[in-house]
């Protein structure tokens, strides 16, 4: 049996997708309205996952006690109300896409160290996820 | 293989308190959880059960059987009580979801007789939820690797 707890999390911010290495016009072509010069936001909803034993002691496989002031420090303090282009440094040379994105959040969170990251999903809307899981973490990488 | 999940919500009374720790370690781990007076959720429980769909009904089970199944072992023992004192099987236990999530998962296991049960997913909160699986690695582990 494998027990995992799922806390969401929300910030809001705003980014441009813009690729230096394309063309002006393939980077209207690539990326549609979101290439719009002065940038666009979003609600985003971050989803986090946690595996490991359930402590006896406390019933949990993480106290959000402790969780909760570590994503706040290491996601939404980094990333609310910002521009991702601009105000944070993993975006200097990735296209803050939620592909992206969601690779960055999951850098930051895999430090927690009370629990095993299992799964970290980003919804830039209500209708986008994007989702990565500890086993296709290992073969990405990104610097954050 | 299909997986197919039901709902079915209840509503409990809870607090977190673990009679070996000094009242101030109870408040410091769990904070206004520790509340003696207890406090409440709404849970929803989903529960998903794989197989394949049984050619002649397309089913992979019979969906009135789970909900029937889903009141009497979940519902008939949970909803409106207080999880700390009226619930055997929790007796012991922080009632959390981690934990609601497993004893839900063994009372259930041995009662579903079409399919497997894959899941057992209890939400405290829309923003709370624990998985209980079978699979993955059981040794868990604590920090990151």
């Amino acid at each position: 049996m494998k027990i995992s707890v799922t806390r969401r999390y929300r910030f809001a911010a705003s980014h441009r997708l813009y690729s230096p290495e394309l063309s002006e016009a393939e980077n209207r072509r690539v990326y549609g309205k979101c290439s719009n010069l002065h940038g666009h936001g979003h609600n985003y909803v971050v989803e986090v996952t946690l595996t490991g034993p359930v402590d006896p002691a406390t019933g949990m496989v993480a106290n959000l006690g402790e969780l909760d002031p570590f994503v706040e420090r290491e996601v939404i303090d980094v990333f609310d109300h910002k521009n991702l282009n601009e105000e944070v440094a993993d975006f200097q040379s990735y296209v803050p896409t939620t592909e992206n994105l969601v690779q960055a959040i999951y850098r930051r969170l895999e430090r927690f160290p009370a629990a095993r990251l299992d799964r970290v999903r980003v919804e830039e809307t209500s209708n986008n996820s994007f989702e990565l899981s500890r086993e296709e973490a290992r073969t990405l990488r990104v610097e954050s | 293989m299909i997986r197919v999940t039901r709902k079915v919500e209840f509503s409990a009374a809870h607090f977190y308190h673990n009679p070996n720790l000094s009242p101030e370690e109870n408040r410091r781990i769990f904070g206004k959880c520790n509340n003696p007076r207890g406090h409440g959720h709404n849970y929803v429980l989903e529960v998903t059960i794989a197989g394949e769909p049984d050619p002649t009904t397309g089913m992979v089970l019979d969906l009135k059987e789970l909900k029937d199944i889903l009141q009497r072992e979940v519902v008939d023992r949970m909803d409106h009580r207080h999880l700390n004192y009226e619930v055997p099987e929790l007796a012991g236990q922080i009632p959390t979801c981690e934990n609601i999530a497993a004893v839900i998962w063994n009372l259930l296991a041995p009662k579903i007789s079409q399919g497997k049960l894959d899941r057992v997913r209890v939400y405290e909160s829309p923003d709370l939820f624990a998985d209980c699986t079978a699979d993955g690695d059981a040794s868990g582990g604590r920090g990151a690797a």
